[in-house]
């Protein structure tokens, strides 16, 4: 739709904030070095904006993120500094999907700099920026257009200021890295040398018209770059959470104790009423930190309580393992009072599921017809970063050091469990370990900041392995029920019934998904987000998919792809039954049923599903005990279709032997990190659908690492993957982080079920968990 | 306490601490020494994978007291600002995505290689078995491990 970017009035562009009739204001921060950023919008133009379509077709989830920033979408600092250096403050949280990377591309492409000096930081916590969810693949998405337009001011600013520099009309200035010339006359500058001109000029920021895609040279390559922190990675020197160290940020406290949380065995259980604290050891403090189920912090839903006794070593030169080791000695004193769900098993949920579902439509006489049920487990997100975060909390202001997927909603729950004000609460972004999900809410920052409060000390928390695994949050267990009729081999409808334990959303997807000013229900919120989540591309006649949701006490959050990482995957299994039923080509079946499809998403999906299609022909037929699977997915304005050979040559003991996907996202940024993502997501799929999940047994859960978690090594890994990126189908760019879960799973199981001559509709299927 | 003397990354360390104390903790909070990272605790992610002489080990399961031979982690691997060619091949391949696991990843792919130059893909899944990739980067350690063979055996 069209939108009003007007730029402020002439004279407000300089120093600082005056309020206006417009509640947003262009800030500029004018000093020796050149800051910009800016906002356009008021209020009400913002509330005139799109909310939430029906289906994902019409608007998902990274549309309405794109929405619900618009405010505020020019509200991004960057900096040219006098060491010509371009550093970008990206309010996101970079935990390896490689957006920092993405964005030092868009950014050196429209400023015409020099790649190698844009950096790009994890911004701490703004709360000029109330909605910086990193979630829904959203993140390109949300800065393709904001980004580049401050880069595009950044440029304009430095070009005039050389202008005035030579006196000659910026017109015939030219850029290339880093460098501003004028030919004519042969003077040249580099950013950082006229940092301070440019810094000094009134210009207000405005929407300038952007790089036309025909002249990148950055966005798109080939080559793709590596990731910026690449060797700091490889060695050792990139500071994850824990490895901070006075030094490393002007904040950073001299003295963090270790700290480690004694939990109890059930979910949610706590400690007994009638059992005190003993004495503590020399040189160790223990902090209860039990607080109401129905607390202050998380009134009314089922966000696990951080509950149990902290054990903090405050000795000099104090170790986790003084911590960890007191916690084993404190452990078999406790008398721990049973979790709300200590009369429930996995096997009890899904039988609650399964009761939960609603009926599908009765099939219609004449009508031929195909059901099937499907069943998936609660998993754990498990980054390898276990949950930690530091905590300096002071009298009435708190430093916390934690790597927030959703940082404004982290600092007010840290607001209501301290009392201190949520102003007062600075907030840093860490680079993490990996998240899939599981940083979309913190309750190791929250523990971090109660126990630094009660002690009186800056602490380092650290949640050991199964501490996560067994009091963190988990993928929701869910039944699925499908149903396809049809008749003179024309599908004439399909019906998905889906019954879920409840998905928490309450960090935040439900300010996107609400119409402005509306709070909705967590129901609501539910199914609006699986709606502008799930949708079938297919021409499959009348098509309906629903979701039932019950709450049950067992933590839960989005994990990698939110509902379409089991909706989705059982559809793409369903497809492959039904294209049997029909006794058609499991590819062709997709295409035809494509072909007339009126899905915006179906094109894509035919684009990547033809080039799996080639690719198969290639590979030629499958050895004895192999066999290939194929899937497609479209969401965020992005498909990719995977074709996956998997050897099951003993059945109990599969692995991937071969793979290739086919990526269609619109306008590729970077082919190396979209390799990475597409490559990475498999092995989550063959994981969660053929080997991992969590069983509830009696109020816990029963794994506790990855010795019984079994996520797949390099010998489940495919020997040969090959990632096919399409050229720019688009002028924008869709998302991609998430994409691959749905077909990655399917594909994997449709292998299987050809490879070994089964039916699997209970997940993983190597150890179901129901 | 008793006091150990260690060598890290070729210089000599002195620490005090108790015998049981894993060198997961010893190196991260007594010497600073952060690349070793926890993942687990109890020897089944590989994530703090080190080398005690040319053998890769779990710090966070070997007792410090059980330490007798020189400790070279991830940190210990640049020389004077050089990379390691194994390094280097992580870096062209563009292994990492949240690169937690990647230093144990490295350790156990050098210590395979010093043993076996030339490791087939058989090799390569027994010995990087041990270790778990959440981001799921298996297929470009495969073939990081194969550029840093190569290059180690002298570019063949």
């Amino acid at each position: 739709m069209a939108r009003r970017l007007d730029p402020i009035e002439p004279g407000h562009q300089r120093g600082a904030f005056e309020p206006t009739r417009r509640e947003f204001l262009q800030v500029l921060i004018a000093g020796s070095t050149l800051m910009i950023g800016g906002v356009f919008l008021t209020r009400e133009e913002a509330a005139a904006l799109p909310g939430p379509g029906n289906t994902s077709d019409q608007s998902d989830i990274g549309d309405s993120l794109v929405a619900v920033e618009t405010p505020y979408k020019y509200m991004l600092k960057l900096e040219v500094t006098p060491h010509n250096r371009v550093v970008f403050q990206l309010p996101r949280q970079d935990k390896g999907q490689g957006i920092a990377t993405a964005l030092a591309m868009m950014i050196a492409e429209e400023m015409d700099a020099d790649y190698d000096r844009v950096d790009v930081q994890l911004s701490d916590r703004d709360s000029n920026r109330p909605t910086t969810i990193t979630g829904g693949s959203s993140t390109i998405r949300t800065m393709w257009e904001p980004a580049r337009t401050v880069a595009a001011n950044a440029r304009l600013r430095l070009v005039t200021a050389a202008a005035a520099r030579w006196s000659v009309p910026p017109n015939q200035i030219t850029v290339k890295q880093s460098l501003v010339m004028h030919a004519a006359t042969g003077r040249a500058a580099n950013f950082g040398e006229l940092s301070a001109e440019a810094a000094a000029l009134a210009i207000p920021v405005t929407p300038l018209p952007l790089k036309d895609p025909s002249q990148y040279t950055i966005i798109g390559s080939a080559d793709g770059k590596g990731r910026k922190n690449a060797r700091d990675i490889v060695t050792g020197k990139q500071k994850y959470t824990l490895d901070l160290r006075p030094g490393d940020a002007p904040d950073y406290p001299a003295n963090a104790k270790p700290a480690v949380v004694l939990r109890p065995p059930d979910i949610k259980g706590r400690v007994s009423e009638s059992w005190s604290l003993p004495a503590p050891p020399p040189g160790i403090v223990y902090v209860k930190i039990n607080l109401p189920d129905r607390g202050p912090v998380e009134t009314g839903s089922t966000f696990p309580q951080p509950t149990g006794i902290a054990v903090v070593a405050v000795a000099d030169n104090a170790s986790f393992h003084h911590a960890l080791a007191a916690r084993n000695a404190l452990e078999p004193l406790v008398d721990w009072e049973p979790g709300p769900m200590a009369a429930m098993s996995g096997e009890g949920i899904r039988t609650t599921l399964v009761s939960l579902t609603p009926a599908l439509t009765p099939v219609a006489s004449g009508l031929s017809s195909l059901d099937a049920t499907f069943d998936f487990p609660y998993v754990a997100h498990a980054p390898l970063e276990v949950m930690d975060a530091v905590a300096d909390v002071r009298a009435s202001s708190a430093t916390i050091w934690y790597p927030s997927q959703t940082p404004n909603y982290q600092v007010g729950q840290i607001a209501a469990a301290t009392g201190i004000p949520d102003a007062n609460i600075t907030l840093h972004i860490p680079f993490a370990g990996g998240a899939f999900g599981r940083r979309l809410f913190g309750e190791a920052a929250i523990e971090a900041a109660l126990i630094s409060q009660q002690v009186g000390l800056p602490i380092k928390l650290m949640w050991t392995r199964n501490d996560d695994m067994r009091h963190g949050r988990f993928r929701p267990m869910t039944h699925h029920a499908i149903r396809a009729t049809w008749s003179n081999g024309t599908i004439q409808s399909w019906e998905h019934q889906v019954a879920a334990a409840e998905m928490d959303l309450r960090h935040g997807y439900g300010d996107a998904l609400s119409p402005p000013g509306i709070a909705l229900s967590h129901p609501e919120i539910e199914q609006a987000a699986f709606n502008a989540t799930v949708s079938v591309p297919y021409e499959f006649g009348a098509t309906q998919q629903r979701i039932t949701n019950m709450r049950f006490e067992v933590p839960t959050g989005s994990w990698r792809s939110i509902y379409s990482g089991f909706t989705m995957t059982a559809n793409e299994i369903f497809v492959d039954r039904l294209a049997q039923a029909f006794g058609a080509d499991d590819i062709q079946f997709r295409l035809d049923h494509l072909a007339n499809s009126t899905s915006a998403s179906a094109p894509r999906a035919i684009r990547v599903l033809e080039k799996v299609r080639d690719k198969r022909a290639a590979w030629g037929a499958a050895p004895a005990g192999h066999a290939y699977g194929v899937a497609v997915h479209a969401e965020y304005r992005s498909a990719v279709a995977y074709l996956v050979e998997i050897d099951a040559v003993d059945p109990a003991n599969p692995r991937l032997a071969r793979a290739y996907a086919a990526v269609d996202v619109g306008l590729p940024i970077n082919r190396k990190g979209l390799e990475a993502q597409f490559q990475g997501v498999l092995i989550d799929a063959f994981s969660v659908m053929i080997r991992a999940g969590n069983h509830l047994d009696a109020g816990h859960i029963v794994e506790g690492s990855f010795s019984d978690f079994h996520w797949a090594r390099m010998n489940h890994s495919p020997r040969s993957f090959e990632v096919f990126i399409f050229d720019a189908t688009s002028d924008t760019p869709g998302g991609a982080g998430e994409l691959g879960l749905p077909p990655g799973s399917a594909a994997c199981i449709n292998a299987y079920a050809r490879a070994t001559g089964t039916q699997p509709s209970r997940f993983p299927v190597l150890d179901p968990t129901s | 306490m008793p006091v150990y003397n260690l060598t890290v990354n070729g210089q000599p360390r002195t620490v005090d601490a108790p015998a049981d104390m894993p060198l997961l903790w010893v190196l991260r909070d007594l010497l600073d020494v952060t690349g070793p990272k926890y993942g687990c605790g109890v020897g089944v992610c590989g994530a703090c994978t080190s080398h005690l002489g040319d053998s890769a080990v779990r710090p966070c399961i070997t007792p410090i007291s059980a330490v007798s031979e020189p400790v070279t982690t991830i940190d210990g691997l640049e020389q004077n600002g050089d990379l390691h060619p194994i390094q280097q091949a992580w870096i062209d391949l563009d292994v990492a995505s949240c690169g937690y696991c990647q230093p144990g990843q490295i350790m156990t792919a050098l210590a395979l290689i010093v043993a076996n130059p030339n490791p087939t893909d058989d090799d390569i899944d027994i010995a990087m078995s041990q270790n778990v990739c959440r981001c799921g980067t298996y297929a470009k350690i495969r073939a990081a491990i194969k550029e840093a063979a190569r290059v180690m055996r002298g570019g063949h």
